[in-house]
């Protein structure tokens, strides 16, 4: 069966970090809060996990680091051997130093796209995916509140409750 | 929340003195050729770890940075150093001035009066180009203005935070503030000259034009590491328990970062050098690389893969125990930088990591943590008056 989310909507984020442990007490299951800015303090009251975005990241970086000294070695040591600064060398390790910037910036392209794709991926922000608003003020000065409900009942129940804690509306 | 200097550790600092004074006396009794340049080597790196204290403590004070209030009275011991690590400076330039023949023979070839004279055989070309400003009045008058604006700042924000523990407010903070913008300027100057004169007129003929800033970054990080160490220290000690692992977290954070921006500098100097590969520029990389390999090839490691791959995750930052064990190897990683950086310029290839030249480091640690202890139980380790200290208490990341 499906799950449904019961949004509120409010105007405070003092209201809303108030509201959380109270709507934790009675047994609602608050599952985010979608804020124009940092509260301090809301992961640990929602008791999120830590984003592995990270570690994501390191994978990128690394697969940028080896494609970028793959594609080096292909292109000038073995497809077409290059004198590098009058030390032709002709080998990878001994020409590293030549390869470090573009390995570098490779490996920050690669770390930084993988990131932002991820995100959006995981976000379901996809170029033509219908995005899924809830209050349009949600990035400039509301805050909206989702509680995982199972039935319909549920959800008017968690309504009410956010309403009883300060919500402007619900839906 | 007062630190005291108990009997064990001041045995521990006067025993490290006396093998440093030992082996200081063996290295020159025995004719060690690479006595002097031991000497230099320490002093300049326990001085510039002293005055990356000083420094990140004016950071502080001009970026009126809150989280880090915490740390000031563990900066601010550490630049008590700088007038020891003045003496000593002072000691080796002119020890060496008088026991070398001809005038510092030992360290500074620069000093050599022939080289100057055209009529000798000796005279050299370019390093008589350098003598306006490579020559030994004007070098003296720089040293001594180096050490009286770094220890005179020093002492001015020991002072004022000495005197706000007593009057409160935030008359003496806003005074610190603008000293210390003062202050950063002329580090700015001083940090990169010192640099040319102590250590890049070791090689007289080579220069580099990134060689200040890549001594100030070894500078940054070593302190930054020896910053930590003390940290942890007090830590374990139950000396600082306002210290939560938010404050761990950001002082690991800038060991991490400095490791990488010296790791940068240091690869943007080599990688210019290597790729040009002109030969009055080369010869500085040629003697390192070719007799100082593994000294070399461990210091990139040390100092850059290390902390790089240790203290990358979220959660390497706020252990106590790796963040202490990374401080003590970036600890003996920059004294290897250091000793890349005097040494081979001093003895060529002749050269010898033995027992004389680890006493001797053992006898500038010594003096190093006696002094920084004691200054350490001078005042409280918490600011209890600082105008920013609730923001540092409840610092949260």
């Amino acid at each position: 069966m499906s799950t449904k989310i019961a949004y509120g909507i409010f105007d405070d984020d003092d209201v809303v970090m108030h509201a959380i442990p109270k709507l934790q007490e009675k047994k609602f299951k608050v599952v985010d809060v979608i804020s124009p800015f940092p509260i301090h303090g809301l992961d640990h009251a929602l008791g999120l996990k830590r984003t592995r975005i990270s570690m994501a990241a390191f994978m990128y970086g690394i697969t940028g680091t080896s494609l970028a000294l793959l594609m080096m070695w292909y292109m000038n040591i073995w497809d077409w051997p290059m004198d590098i600064g009058g030390k032709p060398s002709f080998a990878l390790y001994k020409n590293l130093p030549a390869f470090i910037p573009v390995t570098f910036e490779s490996t920050v392209l690669c770390a930084a796209h993988g990131m932002v794709i991820t995100f959006y991926l995981r976000s379901k922000l996809l170029p033509g995916v219908e995005p899924h608003v809830i209050d349009v003020r949600a990035t400039d000065d509301r805050f909206v509140m989702a509680i995982e409900v199972k039935t319909d009942a549920d959800k008017d129940a968690a309504h009410a409750a956010m309403k009883a804690l300060g919500a402007m509306y619900v839906k | 929340m007062n630190y005291t200097f108990n009997q064990k550790n001041k045995t521990i600092a006067f025993v490290l003195i006396a093998i440093g004074l030992v082996s200081i006396a063996a290295s020159f009794l025995t004719h060690n050729h690479q006595a002097w340049s031991n000497l230099l080597h320490n002093t300049f790196y326990f001085m510039a770890i002293s005055l990356a204290g000083t420094f990140f403590l004016a950071v502080q004070y001009a970026a009126e940075v809150g989280w880090s209030v915490v740390l000031k009275r563990i900066l601010e011991a550490m630049g008590t150093f700088l007038p020891f690590a003045a003496i000593l400076m002072l000691v080796v330039f002119f020890g060496n001035l008088m026991a070398g023949h001809n005038g510092g023979h030992y360290i500074y070839h620069w000093l050599h009066h022939d080289l100057y004279d055209p009529a000798s055989a000796e005279y050299d070309k370019i390093i008589a180009g350098k003598s306006g400003y490579l020559n030994l009045p004007f070098f003296v008058i720089r040293m001594l203005a180096y050490f009286a604006i770094w220890i005179g700042f020093t002492r001015l924000f020991r002072k004022l935070s000495l005197k706000e523990d007593i009057e409160g407010g935030s008359a003496n903070y806003l005074k610190a503030r603008k000293y210390s913008a003062t202050f950063l300027v002329l580090f700015a100057v001083t940090s990169s000259t010192s640099a040319w004169d102590f250590i890049m007129s070791i090689d007289t003929h080579w220069y580099s034009t990134l060689f200040g800033w890549y001594t100030f970054a070894g500078m940054f990080i070593s302190g930054i590491a020896v910053m930590n160490f003390i940290l942890v220290y007090l830590v374990k000690k139950g000396n600082m328990p306002f210290i939560t692992e938010h404050h761990l977290h950001d002082a690991g954070k800038f060991m991490f970062a400095f490791s990488i921006f010296w790791t940068y500098l240091w690869f943007a100097q080599f990688m210019l050098i290597w790729y040009a590969n002109i030969p009055e520029e080369v010869t500085y990389f040629m003697i390192r690389f070719e007799h100082y390999r593994p000294l070399f090839i461990a210091n990139f490691l040390i100092n850059f893969i290390a902390p790089f791959l240790v203290l990358m995750t979220r959660d390497a930052k706020r252990k106590l125990n790796l963040l202490m064990t990374i401080s003590v190897v970036l600890f003996i990683g920059h004294w290897i930088d250091v000793f890349l950086m005097v040494t081979p310029g001093v003895v060529k290839e002749h050269w010898h990591i033995g027992w004389m030249e680890i006493g001797t480091t053992l006898g500038f640690l010594g003096l190093f943590m006696y002094v920084i202890q004691a200054s350490l139980a001078k005042a409280p380790l918490l600011r209890e008056k600082h105008p920013l200290l609730q923001e540092s208490l409840h610092h949260s990341i």
